[in-house]
């Protein structure tokens, strides 16, 4: 959400507010129709199966996250940059054409459609796996509906990237927790019954913490001593 | 065709990421699940040993070219 926020920030401080907003409001509209096109279909497949296929889903999606977040916290790929990615697209948006379709700029409709759509594509899936899997839909897309006003207002307020955000922490503990429900789900879905029930979902989330920050120091400490011995050579 | 093959393309990239490996190994690790469980065994333990491996193994080739380099 902070990344799209990012790109609707570069372009409308450029080309006005009015095409963006609109590509937003489309986005937004078009995400709420997946959820509730996609929300109530899973509702009759049957719960085995829907956590067999939610769980591989989410540890799939949860394991490129938590790679990511490791990948950025022992510095072998570098932090997002909120203030140059806003710079960069702001820059983008000074040289792009011009054209005008049904009334709009329509770099800024497209460029803000797209940013909203691809980045809240994630957000849907979540809202998603979570809600048809406890059969909470509503309140899962009740929680990323505040998400999305608390960005908004944040942005709204700051009139700038949210570049001081803790990204890659936020990204760290969402990884764990799609990797730990994915888990906790995918395994129940293939037949087996958790020791302890739903407190071994506690102990898969501190111990797949814990792996994290251990491969976290184990790369951190391996990358130093690439860059000691580069020095030497 | 092309459109088709890139809507294909983004599906992919968005569900299966930078490394197809950790999906096929957590696809074989969940059926292992499944089988041993169907024939009376406890697997519990098969899924968060098969996901740790899996991360390990992903992080060992994304950063193992830092090191060729």
């Amino acid at each position: 959400m902070v990344e799209a926020l990012t790109i609707v920030l570069g372009v409308g401080v450029v080309r006005g507010w009015r095409s963006p907003l609109i590509g937003v409001t489309a986005a937004t509209v078009t995400l709420a129709v997946l959820v509730a096109a996609l929300g109530p279909a899973l509702q009759v497949v049957p719960i085995e199966t829907l956590r067999l296929v939610v769980g591989a889903l989410l540890l799939v999606f949860g394991l490129q996250w938590l790679r990511k977040a490791i990948l950025r916290a022992s510095g072998y790929v570098a932090l997002h940059d909120e203030d140059e990615a806003f710079r960069r697209e702001r820059d983008q948006a000074a040289t792009a054409s011009s054209e005008r379709r049904a009334g709009l700029d329509w770099y800024a409709f497209t460029v803000a459609y797209k940013g909203v759509l691809l980045e809240g594509l994630e957000v849907v899936f979540i809202v998603i796996s979570f809600g048809s899997a406890q059969g909470r839909l509503g309140l899962a897309a009740a929680g990323a509906a505040a998400a999305l006003v608390l960005v908004t207002v944040a942005g709204l307020l700051v009139r700038g990237p949210l570049e001081r955000v803790p990204e890659n922490a936020i990204k760290f503990a969402v990884g764990l927790l799609l990797t730990s429900f994915g888990c906790f789900w995918g395994a129940e879905g293939a037949g087996i019954s958790w020791p302890g029930d739903e407190l071994s979902l506690l102990v898969l989330i501190g111990s797949l913490g814990l792996a994290s920050y251990l491969l976290v120091r184990l790369l951190r400490r391996q990358r130093l001593e690439l860059l000691a011995s580069g020095a030497e050579a | 065709m092309r459109y088709l093959r890139s809507f294909a393309g983004f599906w992919w990239d968005f569900i299966v990421g930078d490394d197809w490996r950790v999906a096929a190994g957590l696809a074989l690790a969940l059926g292992l699940t499944s089988v041993l469980t169907h024939k009376g065994v406890d697997a519990w333990w098969l899924l968060p040993l098969a996901v740790v491996v899996l991360l390990a193994g992903s992080l060992r080739r994304a950063t193992r070219g830092a090191g060729d380099r």
